[in-house]
């Protein structure tokens, strides 16, 4: 990594404003063209630029495996839950109506959160497949078949 | 507290189990995954059975999610038909789940064991939520959760033997070419209706007049499906899938997955088509019915020659679908009643098969032939299980399987069609030779001389669940009346076509 100097210093550059259009893109989501699913591509694209150009280990040692699968948990439970909490609440699975005092105000309530559970399970998910295919071995060993 | 759980019983049955995968990944601990899984498949189970009870008396089961109002929102919708269904699959979930756990020990690597909970959990989520929607793309959708999450099951036999993951890769691009299929054939329906929930398509089907497109949805969806339930000639991926997978998994896919594709196919069929005439009927009686007596006997006939014990049974499988299948095109009652009976027993019967197999690979490390040898004597409850199940399977008196075939061949005789009745007694006879071959090496044969550890009886963990299907399967030869009832309403909600006939009962809160 001594040399590059332009590839490393732009990479570095780019990071923060990708990261930020991700978030810009995940709580546009709720009332105009966005919403989690591309948000969580666009923040995974950060840290999978950030691994190409500084290598996988140097990332996967600040975002190891597990933490990775606890992220992707993590984004279905807060879909899951935000049904429950309308559960609990007394009305039916996912009625976001009943978050709020008013009916539009839980609509956009609910929608945020789940938009959130979907943006992180997606992000976690990007780059576990990015692990998966980066950190494949270069071949396969005769004993593996 | 209770009232909460009553109301909400159609969803809590599939979303808690849902909720227990990804908490078993976020505590990344194995033991917490177990508990977590069997709690709510217990739960789950005690809510089918509940839900079973509301609609025995001919009613249906409505629950609106996210608070709107069907044809719009997303319907859950459950009549006797689907509590069938959601009763066998809790049941072989709640039930292989406590085998699992003692039999993934040997068969996958410690370390994916959580994930192989996660799994399960999801997989069993996806089939519970096909059996119970009440909209035709949330079919889809619960369909690809179940598949995805089999082909990571059936992958995870890898550590025992590697064709598990060609197995599993076979089993992903056929089952997703199925699934394609399927999805082609909604999007002609939706065409052709501008609507996805099965009433409303049932409604709108039958107020229009029959064209191509409708016509072409029906055969997308038919093979799709078919794909999925292994329906003859596309069964290739299913003995590869069943053998190679851990037994757990085995017995769970083989007593459930293809029950509930089966289930979609029948649902299609008889609520969203109009089964009783035209292109429908055709395609039953000349296309379903051939392939179904087809499958029977063929693969009944290469079951015979398999030294593979798990490929035997999933080539049995293959053959009993032909059973279930062949009860739907007498388009009667007792025939569709037959189907889901058969549905039922044959759930018990290779859920119970696959488990004491497994059990058996779980001492010996192989599931070949020549390692059952002497079985009788080292294994004597593993064995007895067996014996029993195999004769489920070939249909003696006092076991479930007598029962589901007295109802087809009873189906058989009403509809006219008595040559059928003579092929069901074939192909139980091909049964019979293959599960002979089996009690010969367990019994007639010396146990092998091992040097190191002897063979010894399965532990209890694993021989509990298989011996409760086995007296599962022994009262329900002769109790039988509770799955024939149930049946039975089943059928005569089928056959009266569409899927709003009966007093609808909106459970929670109705939709805006």
């Amino acid at each position: 990594m001594k040399y590059h100097l332009i590839l490393r210093v732009v990479t570095r550059l780019l990071v923060g404003p990708i990261l930020l259009y991700g978030l810009y893109v995940q709580f546009h989501g709720d009332f105009g063209p966005g919403g989690g699913f591309q948000a969580g591509v666009i923040f995974a694209v950060a840290f999978i630029l950030y691994g190409i150009v500084f290598g996988l280990r140097d990332l996967r040692n600040r975002f190891p495996d597990r933490v990775i699968h606890q992220l992707f948990a993590l984004g279905v439970l807060i879909y899951a839950g935000t049904g429950f909490v309308s559960v609990f609440l007394g009305a039916n699975f996912l009625d976001y109506n009943v978050l709020a005092e008013k009916g539009y105000e839980g609509q956009h309530l609910g929608i945020i959160a789940v938009e959130l559970g979907v943006g992180i399970a997606v992000f976690a998910v990007m780059l576990a497949i990015y692990y998966a295919f980066a950190a494949r071995p270069p071949r396969i060993d005769d004993k593996d078949w | 507290m209770l009232e909460g759980i009553v109301q909400n019983a159609p969803l809590l049955a599939i979303m808690l189990p849902l909720i227990a995968a990804p908490v078993a990944v976020l505590f990344g601990n194995k033991s917490v995954a177990f508990y977590i899984s069997g709690a709510t498949l217990v739960l789950s189970f005690a809510l089918c059975v509940y839900m079973a009870l509301l609609v025995s008396d001919g009613s249906i089961l409505s629950y609106h999610i996210g608070g709107w109002a069907p044809p719009i929102g997303i319907e859950y919708r459950i009549d006797a038909a689907n509590a069938m269904v959601m009763i066998i699959v809790s049941a072989m979930g709640a039930l292989v789940l406590p085998y699992a756990r003692a039999s993934i020990e040997k068969e996958i690597s410690p370390g994916h064991h959580t994930m192989f909970y996660a799994c399960y959990m999801l997989c069993f989520t996806g089939l519970m939520g096909v059996a119970a929607t009440g909209d035709a793309f949330n079919v889809f959708v619960f369909l690809e959760i179940s598949s995805l999450s089999t082909y990571v099951l059936v992958a995870m036999g890898a550590r025992q033997d590697k064709r598990a993951l060609s197995a599993a890769y076979d089993y992903l691009i056929l089952g997703t070419v199925g699934a394609t299929f399927f999805v082609i054939g909604l999007g002609f329906l939706y065409i052709a209706t501008g609507t996805l929930n099965m009433v409303d398509l049932a409604d709108k089907l039958a107020n229009s007049p029959d064209n191509k497109t409708i016509r072409a949805g029906f055969a997308l969806i038919v093979i799709g499906m078919g794909l999925k339930l292994a329906l003859f000639p596309l069964h290739r991926w299913l003995p590869g899938a069943y053998s190679y997978a851990p037994s757990a998994v085995s017995a769970f896919l083989a007593s459930t997955a293809t029950k509930v594709a089966l289930y979609v196919v029948i649902r299609f069929t008889f609520s969203v088509y109009d089964a009783s005439s035209g292109f429908e009927r055709t395609t039953l009686e000349y296309i379903i019915l051939p392939l179904a007596i087809t499958a029977m006997f063929t693969a009944s006939a290469v079951a015979i020659f398999q030294m593979n014990v798990k490929k035997l049974l999933a080539y049995s499988s293959v053959s009993q679908i032909g059973y279930m299948l062949l009860g739907l095109t007498y388009l009667n009652q007792t025939g569709v009643a037959a189907s889901f009976i058969h549905m039922f027993n044959h759930a018990m019967t290779k859920g119970a098969l696959f488990m004491a197999v497994g059990m058996v690979v779980w001492r010996t490390g192989s599931a070949l032939l020549p390692s059952f040898a002497g079985i009788g004597r080292t294994m004597p409850w593993t064995a007895a299980a067996i014996v029993v199940a195999g004769l489920s399977l070939i249909g003696v008196p006092a076991t479930a399987g007598f029962v589901s075939k007295w109802v087809l061949m009873a189906g058989a005789f009403e509809r006219g069609w008595w040559p059928v009745s003579f092929a069901i007694v074939g192909s139980s006879v091909l049964a019979v030779i293959y599960v002979w071959r089996l009690v010969e090496v367990m019994y007639f044969q010396e146990p092998k001389a091992t040097t190191k550890d002897p063979v010894r009886e399965a532990p209890l963990a694993m021989l509990v669940p298989t011996w409760i299907l086995i007296l599962a399967i022994v009262w329900f030869g002769i109790a039988a009346n509770a799955p024939v009832e149930l049946a039975r309403i089943a059928a005569d909600g089928l056959l009266a076509g569409g899927f709003d006939n009966g007093q609808t009962v909106i459970l929670g809160i109705p939709g805006r």
